[in-house]
C-alpha cells in the first residue's frame, strides 16, 4: 500500500470542503436538518399526552366532587369539559372531542359516608391503545391523589378501585422528551453520516469525475479520508447542535461524560460514514444509493432502534434483525449517558459492538472502493 | 522555456494481443477489444479512429490503467498497467470523453485539485498555472466556476488540468466532440505545441476524420480489432484514382445530385462538401478507368479528380470490412422529385420565425433570432454545445414558451396555440426516448397510436416504417439490445409515422460515426426531396453542406445565416479560394 501523500489528501478534502459548502443540500441535510428534527420532536412529536380532552359527568354538587372536578381542571395534563349527562359526554367521545369520560353517580357522596366502596366510572377511547392506557394512567393518579387528600382532611379512608402508581425510572416525570432528544441524536448522525455520503460517490461516478480521479495517483486511502474527514466533522457540528438543543432549549439532563458521548459518537458515526461510503461507491447511481441508505440505514435507525418504539414489545424475528443496526445500541448509549450516566455495564459492551461494526463497514468501503472501473 | 532536444523517440505504451471482455460472467458478454496491437511513441500523435464500438474508449482505458485486460499485455514506461499502476499514474494525464471537471468549483480551483493530486510542488505552480491559462485563454475566468463556462471553455479547462503536471503520455478521448470549431482549433494547437516542446507522446480518439489527418500515425480500429495503421498519407494510396469532385449543373441542387450520385452501384462514399459532390468510387467501376482524370459527361456537371483524404480512404477501408453504410433504396425518389423541383417558385414558408427570445432568469438563452424556412426545405441550426439550439429547437416544437418575438409552424401560432400545429410536425429529441423494453414493432405501434393512427392507417404505416428504415428482419428485436444506427433509424421511424409536414431532428449525429451519420443524412435528403420540410440541430459544421439554408448561432445569437455557399462566401480569401463552412464559421467568430 502506497504511503499517503499530505498534499493530495490535502487537496481533496479542500475540495470535498468546497462542494459541500456550495452544496445547498448537504448543508440543508447537515445542518439545517437537524435543528428541524429536534424542534418537531422536541415540540411536536411528544410521546407523552398533555391537554387531553375528557369529559366530566358529575351527578351529585358536593365539596368531595368540586375537589376532584379542580383537580382535573388545574392539571396540565387534563383539559376537562363538563356535560351534565353520559349520553352528551358519548356524543363527544365519538365525534373525538373528548379522549376518555369520567363519571360520578349522584350516590357516590353518601357511599363513601357510609365507608361503602364508591366507584367512579372511567370510560377511554381505546382506538390509540397506547394513549388510553396512559391516560389511564393519569386519570387514576389524578383520583388518587385526590383520595389520599380527602382521607387525610376527614380522617377517613376511601379505596378507589385500584391506584397504580407509574414509576419510569431515570425519567421520573415520565417525560418521553427526555429520552427521545438522545434517540434524535443517532438519527441525526445516521441522517449525516449515511444520507449524505451515500451520495457522494455515486455523484463522483454519475458526473464522470470518478474516471478522471482515478487516472490522477491518488490511492483509495487518500479517497476514503478524503471523503471520511469532512462529513465527520460535518456530522459532529450536527452532533454538537443537538446535543447543545437538548440541553439547553429542552433541558434534557446529561448525567454521564461528554467526552465519553463524544468518543462513542464518533464510533458510531464513522461507522454510519463507512456504511455510506460502501453503498456509495456499490451502488455508482445516485438514486440507487439514497434509496439503500433510506432501506439500510434511516428506516432501521427509525424503527428499529428502539427510538420510537420498545424493541421488547417486537416479535422475535425484529428483535433478531435488530441486532445487526448499529443505530439500535447507540440509542442505548445515548439515553444511558444523558439519562441515567456513566454506566459502564451498559455502555461497554455496546461500544464494543459499535467498534467492531465502524471496523467492518469501512474496512467494507475501502474495498469496494476500487481503483479501476467496473468491467 | 526550454525546448527539449529532440531525443530519439521511444515507444512510450506497448499492447500485445489486448483481449477486453465486459461483463464476462454474464449471458451475452460484450467483446471490445479482440487481439489489439499498439504502440505509441514519445513526441508524435497517435490517433485512434473508428466506428462506434470499436474499442476505442477501452483502449484509452486500458493505458490510463483504469480497466484489466483478460489476456495480452499492455505496458506504459515499461511498466505493467496491472501490476505497476501507481509507478504509472504520476507519469499520465487522461482526459476522459466525460471531463471530470468539478461543475462547483471555479477555473482555479480546479486546477489547484488537479496540481494536488498530481503532487505539483507548490514551488513551481504558478508558473505552470500562468502559462495554461495563457495557452487555453482561460486566464480572465479563473474565478468562474467551471459549470458556467462553455462547451470549449471546459473543455479546454479539462486539457489543462491534465496538465498541471505536464505528463509524458498524454490520453484524450474525443477532446473535441461537441465543441465550437474555434475551440477544437485551439485544443489541437496546444496539443501539438506540447508534442514540439516537451516531447510528450499522444494518444488520442476522435469522431472527427480531419482531426486524424493531423496525427502522426493513425490507427483504425473496427470491432475491437485494428484494421490498420500508419500515416495519415499512408492511406490514400488505396483510394487513389478513385476520388473525384462532381459540380452540379446550374438547374440541379448539389443535394440532388448527391441523392443520384449515391444510387449508383459503383460508389463507395459520396459527401458534400463545398458545393461539390465529392464521391469515391469503388475500384472495379468502369468509370474510374474511363474517366482517366478527363472530365465525362454522363454524370452532366463537371468531374474533377481530387486527391484522396483520409476519410476517403477510412470509408472505403470499412466498407470492404462490411461495416459500410447500407445503400438506401430511393424509390422513392424519381416519382416525387420532379415536383418538388418545379414546384421552387410556389413554395411558402413552412416556419417563420421573427425576433425570438429566450429568457432563463437573468440568462438570455436565445437572442433574437428571426428566419423562415420553406416548405420542402432542409434548414440547418448550427453552432457549438450551448449556443441555444435546442432552446430555439424547443420552441419551435411548441416544448418551451418563448419570452419574446412570434413563431409560426405550419400556419399555427405556437406561441398562441401550440397544440394545434403537433399533429403536423414530427420531433425526434436529441436523447433516445424510445421504450428501451419494447420491441421494434412495439415502439412503432406504440408511437402510431399516440398520434392517433388506428387499423388499417396503423397497419400501413407500419409496413412502411419497416421497410423504410430497413428494419423488417429486426422488427422483433428489443430496442435495448439494437445497434446505436438502429436506434436512430428507429427513433426517426417513430418520429415520422403519421407523416409530418414537418419533420425536426434535434442533434441527430451527435455521438454518431462518420459511416452513421453518412447513412443519416442519406435519409434525411430524401425525405426533403419527397417534399417534408427538415428543421435539423448539429455541431458538425460540414453536415452544413447538406443544408438548403442555414443559421449559424453562439452564444444565443446569430452568427450568419445563408445558404452554405453564402456563408462559405465570408471566408474565401487568396489563399483559401475554397474554404469549407468550419473556416467561415472561425472568421466569423474571430471577428
Amino acid at each position: 500500500m502506497a504511503g499517503i501523500s499530505y498534499i493530495r489528501l490535502r487537496g481533496f478534502i479542500r475540495k470535498e470542503v468546497l462542494q459541500i459548502r456550495r452544496d445547498p443540500s448537504s448543508l440543508l441535510l447537515g445542518i439545517v436538518m437537524p435543528v428541524i428534527l429536534l424542534l418537531i420532536f422536541g415540540y411536536g412529536v411528544s410521546l407523552e399526552p398533555t391537554n387531553v380532552p375528557i369529559a366530566l359527568v358529575i351527578d351529585e354538587a358536593s365539596p368531595a366532587t368540586q375537589e376532584l372536578k379542580a383537580r382535573f381542571q388545574l392539571s396540565r395534563y387534563f383539559r376537562p369539559v363538563t356535560v351534565h349527562s353520559i349520553p352528551e359526554a358519548v356524543l363527544l367521545m365519538e365525534s373525538n372531542h373528548v379522549d376518555g369520560i369520567v363519571h360520578i353517580r349522584s350516590n357516590f357522596s353518601s357511599l363513601m359516608e357510609a365507608g361503602e366502596e364508591a366507584p367512579i366510572q372511567l370510560i377511554l377511547n381505546g382506538i390509540d391503545a397506547n394513549r388510553a392506557r396512559i391516560v389511564e394512567g393519569y386519570i387514576q393518579n389524578a383520583i388518587g391523589m385526590w383520595s389520599e387528600r380527602f382521607a387525610l382532611q376527614t380522617g377517613r379512608s376511601y379505596a378507589p378501585p385500584v391506584v397504580i402508581e407509574p414509576r419510569i425510572w431515570f425519567n421520573a416525570a415520565a417525560n418521553s422528551t427526555y429520552s427521545l432528544i438522545p434517540g434524535l441524536l443517532t438519527l441525526i448522525m445516521t441522517l449525516i453520516g449515511t444520507q449524505l455520503t451515500a451520495l457522494v460517490i455515486a455523484r463522483e461516478w454519475e458526473r464522470g469525475t470518478m474516471e478522471a480521479l482515478l487516472s490522477t495517483p491518488i490511492s483509495s486511502d487518500e479517497i476514503l479520508l478524503g471523503k471520511l474527514v469532512p462529513y465527520y466533522v460535518l456530522g459532529m457540528i450536527g452532533m454538537a447542535l443537538s446535543i447543545i438543543l437538548g440541553v439547553f432549549l429542552f433541558e434534557v439532563p446529561l448525567r454521564g461524560s461528554l467526552f465519553v458521548l463524544v468518543l462513542l459518537g464518533s464510533i458510531f458515526l464513522i461507522a454510519s460514514l463507512g456504511l455510506g461510503l460502501f453503498i456509495s461507491s456499490a451502488a455508482r447511481i445516485q438514486f440507487v444509493a439514497a434509496m439503500g441508505s433510506v432501506l439500510s440505514a434511516f428506516l432501521p435507525a427509525f424503527f428499529l432502534s428502539g427510538l420510537m418504539f420498545d424493541l421488547k414489545s417486537t416479535p422475535e424475528a425484529i428483535q433478531y434483525i435488530s441486532t445487526i443496526i448499529p443505530a439500535k445500541y447507540f440509542v442505548t448509549i445515548t439515553q444511558t449517558l444523558f439519562l441515567a450516566g456513566n454506566v459502564w455495564s451498559v455502555l461497554l459492551p455496546a461500544s464494543l459492538v459499535l467498534l467492531v461494526m465502524c471496523v467492518v463497514l469501512v474496512v467494507a468501503a475501502r474495498k469496494k472502493l476500487g481503483r479501476r472501473l467496473p468491467q | 522555456m526550454s525546448v527539449r532536444e529532440k531525443a530519439a523517440t521511444k515507444a512510450l505504451l506497448e499492447a500485445n494481443d489486448l483481449q477486453v471482455v465486459f461483463k464476462p460472467q454474464s449471458k451475452h458478454p460484450i467483446v471490445a477489444l479482440h487481439g489489439l496491437n499498439l504502440s505509441v511513441a514519445s513526441g508524435s500523435v497517435t490517433g485512434l479512429v473508428g466506428p462506434d464500438g470499436a474499442g476505442k474508449t477501452t483502449c484509452l482505458r486500458l493505458a490510463a490503467g483504469l480497466l484489466v485486460p483478460q489476456a495480452g499485455a499492455i505496458t506504459v514506461f515499461g511498466h505493467d498497467v496491472v501490476r505497476e499502476a501507481e509507478k504509472i499514474r504520476p507519469r499520465i494525464g487522461y482526459m476522459p470523453q466525460q471531463f471530470g471537471l468539478y461543475e462547483d468549483l471555479s477555473v482555479q480551483e480546479n486546477l489547484d485539485l488537479y496540481a494536488d493530486l498530481h503532487d505539483v510542488p507548490m514551488a513551481g505552480r504558478d508558473d505552470q498555472f500562468a502559462r495554461l491559462l495563457e495557452m487555453t485563454d482561460l486566464g480572465k475566468f479563473t474565478a468562474r466556476r467551471s459549470g458556467q463556462l462553455s462547451g470549449g471553455m471546459k473543455q479546454k479547462l479539462g486539457l489543462a488540468c491534465c496538465l498541471v503536471k505536464i505528463p509524458e503520455l498524454l490520453i484524450l478521448d474525443e477532446p473535441t466532440v461537441g465543441v465550437d470549431p474555434v475551440s477544437r482549433r485551439d485544443i489541437w494547437r496546444i496539443v501539438y505545441q506540447l508534442v514540439q516542446e516537451e516531447g510528450l507522446g499522444v494518444l488520442v480518439s476522435t469522431a472527427y476524420l480531419d482531426e486524424a489527418e493531423r496525427c502522426n500515425n493513425v490507427v483504425v480500429m473496427h470491432n475491437g480489432v485494428k484494421l490498420a495503421e500508419g500515416t495519415p498519407a499512408s492511406f490514400y494510396e488505396r483510394v487513389q484514382g478513385r476520388v473525384y469532385t462532381i459540380s452540379p449543373t446550374p438547374n440541379q441542387s448539389v443535394r440532388h445530385l448527391h441523392g443520384e450520385i449515391l444510387q449508383r452501384s459503383d460508389i463507395v462514399d459520396a459527401s458534400i462538401q463545398s458545393g461539390t459532390v465529392r464521391a469515391v468510387f469503388s475500384s472495379d467501376s468502369g468509370f474510374v478507368e474511363e474517366t482517366g482524370g478527363k472530365e465525362r459527361r454522363e454524370l452532366e456537371g463537371a468531374v474533377t479528380p481530387v486527391a484522396p483524404r483520409f476519410e476517403d480512404a477510412f470509408v472505403d477501408m470499412l466498407q470492404q470490412d462490411g461495416a459500410a453504410v447500407e445503400k438506401l433504396s430511393l424509390d422513392g425518389m424519381q416519382r416525387t422529385q420532379h415536383g418538388v423541383e418545379q414546384g421552387i417558385e410556389e413554395r411558402q414558408a413552412a416556419i417563420d420565425v421573427s425576433g425570438l427570445l429566450k429568457t432563463f432568469g437573468a440568462f438570455t438563452a436565445v437572442h433574437d433570432i428571426s428566419f423562415s424556412v420553406q416548405r420542402g426545405e432542409i434548414f440547418g441550426l448550427l453552432g457549438a454545445n450551448g449556443a441555444g439550439k435546442t432552446t430555439t429547437f424547443r420552441m419551435l416544437c411548441g416544448l418551451l414558451k418563448a419570452s419574446g418575438g412570434s413563431i409560426h409552424v405550419a400556419g399555427n401560432n405556437m406561441r398562441k396555440a401550440p397544440s394545434k400545429a403537433r399533429s403536423r410536425i414530427g420531433y425526434m429529441a436529441q436523447k433516445f426516448s424510445l421504450y428501451q423494453q419494447f420491441t421494434v414493432s412495439q415502439n412503432l405501434r406504440f408511437y402510431g397510436k399516440a398520434y392517433g393512427l388506428k387499423r388499417d392507417a396503423l397497419t400501413r404505416r407500419l409496413d412502411w416504417a419497416l421497410t423504410e428504415f430497413d428494419m423488417e428482419d429486426r422488427k422483433d428485436v428489443v430496442t435495448q439490445s439494437l445497434p446505436a444506427g438502429f436506434k436512430q433509424r428507429l427513433a426517426m421511424a417513430a418520429a415520422m409515422l403519421h407523416e409530418p409536414e414537418i419533420l425536426f431532428l434535434d442533434e441527430p449525429t451527435s455521438g454518431a460515426d462518420p459511416l452513421a451519420r453518412r447513412e443519416f443524412w442519406a435519409r434525411i435528403n430524401k425525405f426533403s426531396q419527397e417534399g417534408v420540410t427538415v428543421v435539423v440541430t448539429t455541431h458538425f459544421m460540414e453536415e452544413a453542406e447538406y443544408c438548403d439554408h442555414l443559421l449559424i448561432m453562439a452564444q444565443g445569437q446569430q452568427l450568419a445565416a445563408g445558404t452554405p455557399a453564402q456563408i462559405r462566401q465570408h471566408a474565401v480569401t487568396e489563399a483559401k479560394p475554397n474554404p469549407t463552412i468550419e473556416d467561415a464559421f472561425i472568421m466569423l467568430a474571430d471577428g
